[in-house]
């Protein structure tokens, strides 16, 4: 590790500190319907959006209302994603002539699933499978979309903890609408500039064709790239414009587009935290959950900024430059790019997993194994790292109960919560939640270990479900985990290597997204909707403080024991034991001999 | 039923419209205007013949230029409608075999040069289009490609020196040497033979 590259995260996470009250702030006066001075730029839009939704602005809804008004958005999000996909032929802005025969019926599937979910997972290719249209009209609305649902949520659940015997938890449709009116776009509008004026391409070109100074042909790939990178930055979302997402030089070309990159990703997830403390009336609790976010953060970045600094002992016997100096970053520069070096990679690998990105600047397959492992335990806790915007404090929320309900069990006493007492309902809805994602990740990857079908069949054309890994032996069974991790985590960046473009990988993973974003927040939603109905009881001497380190250490341990105890089977079977045999200079090469169960 | 569930067609259409249409057409026009150089993707003519991109690497195999890295897009290197790293993991025998040839390849063309190779110039970016290499990738290089072209080594170091880009602001990312524009220069100052 370098000072300068120590010094890059410092400053990076200070901006995200600077920015929490300020932004902060201002979406508790959003949330709560008050003036704000964007008002006068923006109140019209807000208005008009509810006169052709037909939306009542005063209407409040009960938990079971706003759950169905989130499932009817999420749907229509689906449906209309997946059409304009098969559509994209008979439709405008489409110069490379795209049409349903690059987007198959599953991996429309895959894609509708995955940016309605906010997972953003690239089974499409970018610049080979989707025209213009497709994404602007159905992948940037989506990152809008499913970005602000994620904050209505979150904002539900804080007035779950505010409010007093109240039925309702405010109005979806209203949520939805003044995240994003109010927080999406004019963010995104700032950011998407400040990518143009990096190099970020923003243009409706057909691609151009050059001839290289040694006369080779070149095809460059074009596109509205910039309008579509601020939101999928700034909504947590990360499906990438192209393949290679914020790694290719048009969509992340300077360090100083990776930045505001890195800082779009947790700004709102920072700045929610305050937003939660002010909207509770009590700001150190928010503190208190920014405080767990940073030491979580912290740790992931420099164990993994420490892992690829070190680089790939068996390179560095060929005679390569593996330590830093001042003309090159040395580490394992496999899947990296020069711009970045190691320690902006291996920010930007943390970073994208602590909150449900999923953006890349750096393959994350090429990873050395505990480098890797950093991104895939981020996802495993739940993406409570900061996390996806107004996920990440759902997320973090459901700890906060699981937390003093142990703590309750340690002193035998009714656990409570910011002045709610923490009863059965809660906790049998957070353990519900937690386990359904549990579930999900471990079933699959265990299924897709396997599974075999015939080969140049339907469902799989490689044959047995690990045929389409890129790398065999522990590293395989990385890719199948991370994969299913990701899909659930909603987080969807990969270990790309893995060839999950087949009907088996595209519907499993797309049943995985549906799991780990609905199965996970609907339990929240009824936790929500009796805690709002419950009476505030007055803090006493013996009541355990939640806005201080004690409490941030319990958090912290909490989300670090459940994410370990339930995965670390799984972990040490894929990166812990690679990691041993990459010191041991073991290599793989052949396909393993492989029978399956059902074959 | 139905009054939670139609605002959610309408709500969709309506933000289709305004974010799916108008934001990114809106932020098209404006880039255009104001940045319609980078908005096009910083191309570079030479004449009016586009010969490529300031920030999309190319392909250099000729020994009077500086190579860049190798690329992992798909049949052809550096193919810019295509973009993909090799995703080879740290224990794969096709990596290490793929970084012996290029290690093997590299001594081949620069046979002077005796020091360690540096990291990045024998590794595969993660776009496959890495329109960089680090400055000590570049000076390794320098001996071959000056005597190629007949010139002192000198004279392509401080062309080395003179295109390295600094971290941004000072301290922002890495160091790094654009494999293309010093080539144009390099031909600029130095025609082939």
């Amino acid at each position: 590790m370098t000072s300068v590259g120590v010094l890059q995260i410092g400053i990076f996470l200070g901006l995200v500190l600077v920015c929490a009250k300020p932004l902060g702030a201002y979406m508790a006066r959003v949330f709560e319907g008050q003036r704000t001075f964007m008002h006068p730029v923006l109140r019209w839009v807000e208005l008009l959006t509810y006169k052709v939704a037909g939306i009542r602005e005063d209407v409040e809804q009960p938990w079971t209302q706003y759950t169905a008004a989130l499932l009817s958005f999420s749907i229509f999000g689906f449906l209309l994603t997946y059409l304009l996909q098969r559509a994209q032929g008979i439709l405008p802005f489409n110069p490379q002539h795209f049409g349903a025969g690059n987007v198959t019926p599953d991996l429309a599937f895959n894609t509708a699933t995955s940016f309605v979910t906010n997972t953003n997972w690239q089974a499409y290719g970018g610049e080979s499978t989707l025209s213009y249209f497709v994404q602007m009209a159905a992948l940037t609305v989506q990152n809008f979309a499913s970005a602000a649902a994620g904050m209505a949520i979150a904002v539900a659940l804080v007035r779950g903890f505010a409010g007093q015997e109240k039925r309702t938890l405010g109005n979806f449709w209203v949520d939805e609408t003044r995240a994003t009116v109010y927080v999406l776009l004019p963010i995104s509008v700032v950011a998407a500039f400040l990518f143009v004026s990096q190099g970020v391409i923003q243009n409706l070109s057909p691609y151009t064709d050059v001839a290289t100074v040694e006369g080779a042909k070149q095809t460059i790939a074009q596109g509205p790239v910039a309008s579509q990178e601020a939101i999928k930055q700034l909504g947590t979302n990360g499906g990438g414009f192209f393949s290679a997402n914020a790694a290719h030089p048009f969509e992340n070309p300077t360090p100083l587009s990776n930045l505001p990159s890195l800082f779009l990703i947790f700004l709102i997830p920072g700045a929610l935290t305050y937003t939660f403390g002010k909207m509770v009336g009590d700001t150190r609790q928010g503190w208190a959950i920014f405080a767990a976010f940073s030491v979580m953060f912290l740790i992931g970045v420099f164990v993994c900024y420490q892992s690829e600094q070190a680089g790939n002992p068996l390179l560095a016997k060929m005679g390569l430059q593996t330590a830093a100096t001042s003309g090159q970053a040395g580490g394992n520069m496999e899947g990296k790019e020069v711009r970045f070096g190691i320690a902006n990679s291996a920010l930007y690998a943390t970073v994208t997993t602590d909150a449900s990105c999923g953006a890349v600047n750096s393959m994350h397959d090429s990873y050395t194994p505990l480098g890797g492992l950093v991104p895939m335990f981020n996802i495993m806790t739940g993406e409570v790292i900061f996390g996806g915007v107004g996920a990440g404090l759902y997320g973090i929320l459901l700890y906060c109960i699981l937390a003093v309900f142990i703590a309750g069990l340690m002193v035998g006493r009714t656990p409570e919560y910011l002045g709610k007492k923490i009863e059965q309902k809660e906790v049998k809805m957070a353990m519900l939640a937690v386990v359904a994602t549990a579930f999900s990740i471990l079933v699959f990857s265990s299924l897709s270990s396997v599974v075999t079908f015939s080969a140049k069949g339907y469902w799989n054309p490689p044959g047995p479900a690990i045929a389409n890994v890129n790398n065999n032996g522990p590293h395989g069974l990385s890719e199948i985990l991370y994969t299913y991790v990701s899909g659930t985590g909603n987080n969807g960046s990969a270990f790309g290597g893995i060839g999950a473009n087949t009907p088996w990988y595209n519907l499993t993973i797309g049943l995985a997204m549906w799991i780990g974003r609905f199965l996970f927040l609907i339990p929240l939603l009824a936790a929500a909707g009796s805690l709002a109905a419950k009476k505030k009881i007055p803090a006493t001497a013996g009541t355990f403080p939640t806005d201080g380190p004690l409490f941030v250490g319990l958090l912290v341990g909490t989300v670090l024991i459940v994410g370990a105890l339930t995965f670390f089977p799984a972990l040490s079977l894929g990166p812990i034991v690679e990691h041993f045999l990459m010191r041991g200079g073991r290599l793989f090469s052949t396909t393993l001999p492989f029978h399956g169960i059902w074959s | 039923m139905w009054e939670q569930i139609l605002p959610g067609l309408r709500i969709k259409l309506f933000m289709t419209v305004v974010l799916g249409i108008v934001y990114p057409l809106a932020i098209t026009g404006i880039s255009q205007i104001v940045f319609p150089k980078k908005a096009n993707g910083s191309l570079i003519k030479i004449g009016d013949k586009v010969i490529g991109s300031e920030i999309i690497g190319q392909n250099f195999t000729k020994p009077e230029y500086l190579h860049a890295r190798p690329s992992a897009t798909g049949t052809n290197p550096y193919d810019a409608a295509n973009s993909s790293g090799s995703n080879l993991g740290p224990t794969n025998q096709k990596l290490i075999d793929r970084v012996k040839a290029s290690v093997e390849q590299f001594r081949k063309d620069n046979p002077e040069y005796q020091g360690p190779i540096p990291a990045d110039l024998v590794t595969t970016s993660a776009s496959g289009l890495d329109p960089h290499i680090s400055p000590d990738s570049a000076r390794a290089q320098a001996l071959r490609v000056a005597k190629a072209r007949g010139i002192s080594v000198d004279q392509v170091n401080q062309l080395i020196s003179q295109y390295t880009e600094q971290p941004d602001l000072g301290f922002l990312g890495e160091p790094r040497v654009n494999v293309l524009k010093l080539n144009l220069a390099l031909d600029g100052q130095a025609p082939q033979r």
